[in-house]
């Protein structure tokens, strides 16, 4: 049956649960949003259904395109500290013994239990002066007094990696698990060192799954809401953040609607461009 | 096996269509939206059973997100013929927006005797007069600090403009919450008059911007503040009242002053929306709530102000300035985020917030 088209009706009836699924809780959602966003706002109000474009035409300000690359900045950042940390830690995961393996990964898969909320609170806990971690250090001797390291952008940058690395590990274990130990064998018995290896035969022969989990980590992380709120600074909040202030706290589904809309355009051109550039290089090595 | 995957498509259609209908149709009891949280617990505990004794009515309470959100739920269900709650607590900015889509039913006055205890600004109405809300409870925003941090009160919202409170302010993050143009301008320009024009609010908000390097916390909910207040990790900003009152009486280092410029009174009113079938049990609930001992009650333990006039309620001194403060409150201007300037409003703020 694997790689076989499906033929006849049965078959294609199986289909239908799915497709189904998918129709009425991802795909009629989303057209009602795309639809909302060019309904006409009433101000201090509520929508007219209607058709214009006046809600894309008021995304051009200095605000929105400001708030539009920081977000994109910030979720590539992450995608980017995450997969060049997650690649060889889940590489050296690999090398181990099957026991330690399963323990390395349910602690990961433990962290995944925990919501944005409590990751977000924790941080700011741990983060905090009055009880913090920089307590520790100064009860330790290593520093002279307890400092608050949140709000900030590097205890952002931290909550969302740490939110995002078991998934990074997630992507990136299957393929290399699955490769084989005699290729970087190979490359040492012909004379190079572990890291050369490491960097020319392991990051070399897995370069897709890196862009996959760069790719995943990155669309992941765009939609960060409530860590850019308690662990950045105003500047630090992301277009999600945005967004839900104009739905919720000002009733402009028209406006989210229409920055919605823009958000996930501008974000899957550069996930295409992303992989387009992944795929070439690997026409090129081939 | 074809047959079996029909019927089992149509069940779950059926399934998903059965849920849209009003689950409401068989349910007798009358839904009552309160904030979630400390709010619904203590109507909860204090006044919904004693009502249901009394009345025979029976209530569910609903847990309310902050009025915005639950302003775009009910209006949305409304599109659909739903009310998610019958009556639901409104503060005053969700009112007025809830006003300009006809979202509320109008009320008839004879049918609530009792607003006659009202004061007269309890009294929400449609511009044309009829009316849609009636208040409900009454409270403050004032200037709360942590007393291990600050050994004295502060006495003025200027305080909060000291250098000496760089990087330990928390503040409401919006500008229709945190009535920060309101406190600026009675604070510096003396009375809110300056916000009638464009040009007023930017200087108003030009006056706020020198405020940002001492705000440590922009939030959005109240959870997020609150324990920073508590443990001094941000021992200073803009809160309500009641809360603070009732953290302060669990133990915590927390005062809530109001500053010589006033506090921010803000209310909530009830207001039920046009899908809801309940009309007459709302009407005696309502009724109910505007009893003076009923208002009384609330102040004492929930530590909300009375919407009703004071020498009704037969409050002492020590329990009415427990509630409230005779300095004069700033009023909110609710015009600014419900009329025509709103949406410019709200992109100058984030503009100025997050610059």
């Amino acid at each position: 049956m694997i790689g076989e088209k499906p033929k006849g009706l049965r078959a294609h009836l199986t289909l239908t649960y799915p497709a189904l699924m998918l129709g009425i809780f991802f795909i009629v959602p989303f057209g009602l949003m795309a639809a909302v966003s060019f309904f006409h706002r009433q101000p201090g109000g509520f929508y007219i259904p209607g058709f214009e474009l006046t809600n894309y035409k008021n995304l051009y300000t200095a605000l929105f395109g400001r708030t539009l690359v920081f977000s994109l900045f910030v979720a590539g950042l992450s995608a980017a500290v995450c997969v060049s940390i997650g690649f060889p830690f889940t590489y050296f995961i690999t090398r181990m013994k099957r026991r330690a393996q399963v323990v390395w990964l349910v602690l990961l898969m433990s962290v995944l239990s925990l919501s944005e909320v409590i990751v977000g609170f924790a941080w700011s806990l741990l983060l905090s002066r009055t009880a913090g971690l920089s307590n520790l250090f100064v009860w330790l001797g290593l520093m002279e007094r307890a400092v608050a390291w949140y709000p900030g952008f590097m205890a952002l940058l931290f909550g969302i990696c740490y939110l995002a690395f078991p998934y990074t590990v997630l992507v990136l274990y299957p393929p290399l698990s699955r490769l084989d130990p005699a290729l970087p064998e190979a490359a040492q018995t012909l004379g190079a060192s572990p890291i050369r290896t490491f960097f020319t035969v392991v990051v070399g022969s897995l370069r897709n799954a890196i862009v996959a989990a760069f790719v995943m980590v990155f669309v992941f992380t765009l939609g960060a809401y409530l860590l850019p709120q308690i662990l950045g600074r105003p500047r630090h909040w992301t277009l999600s953040v945005l967004i839900t202030d104009a739905a919720i706290y000002q009733t402009n589904m028209p406006l989210s609607a229409a920055m919605a809309i823009f958000f996930m355009f501008v974000s899957l051109v550069l996930v295409a461009l992303t992989m387009m550039i992944g795929k070439r290089k690997r026409i090129k090595t081939v | 096996m074809t047959k079996k995957i029909l019927l089992m498509l149509t069940v779950i259609t059926a399934w998903i269509v059965l849920l849209g209908v009003p689950a409401s149709v068989a349910d007798d009891a009358l839904k009552v939206g309160a904030y979630g949280g400390y709010f619904k617990d203590s109507f909860d505990k204090h006044i919904f059973p004693d009502f249901t004794k009394e009345t025979g009515i029976k209530i569910q309470s609903v847990a309310e997100p902050t009025g915005e959100a639950w302003l775009v739920q009910l209006e949305q269900a409304a599109r659909a013929g739903q009310a998610p709650a019958d009556v639901n607590m409104m503060s005053q900015t969700v009112m007025l927006r809830g006003q300009r889509t006809q979202l509320w039913t109008p009320y008839d006055l004879k049918e609530i005797p009792n607003h006659k205890y009202l004061l007269p600004q309890s009294i929400n109405r449609y511009p044309d007069g009829r009316v849609s809300g009636i208040g409900a409870v009454g409270w403050y925003i004032t200037l709360v600090s942590n007393t291990n941090v600050f050994k004295t009160a502060p006495s003025s919202w200027a305080d909060m403009w000291k250098p000496d409170k760089k990087n330990s302010l928390g503040l409401l993050a919006l500008v229709s919450n945190s009535f920060l143009l309101e406190i600026t301008a009675k604070t510096f320009f003396g009375g809110c008059d300056i916000l009638n024009s464009k040009d007023g609010i930017l200087k108003v908000m030009n006056k706020l911007a020198e405020l940002k390097p001492n705000v440590k916390l922009w939030y959005r909910d109240e959870g997020q503040f609150q324990q920073a207040l508590q443990s001094g990790e941000i021992p200073m900003g803009q809160y309500y009242h009641d809360v603070a009152g009732l953290a302060a009486a669990d133990g915590h280092p927390v005062r809530s002053t109001f500053p010589k410029e006033g506090g921010v009174y803000d209310s909530g009113s009830w207001a039920v929306s046009k899908a809801s079938k309940k009309l007459k049990e709302a009407y005696i609930f309502i009724n109910y709530m505007c009893r003076p001992e009923i208002q009384a009650k609330l102040s004492r333990k929930v530590g909300t102000a009375p919407t009703v006039k004071r020498d009704v309620t037969g409050l002492t001194d020590k329990e009415f300035s427990s509630v409230s403060s005779d300095i004069p409150p700033i009023i909110p201007r609710y015009d600014i985020y419900t009329g025509e300037l709103s949406d410019w409003v709200n992109q100058k703020w984030t503009e100025m917030v997050t610059k």
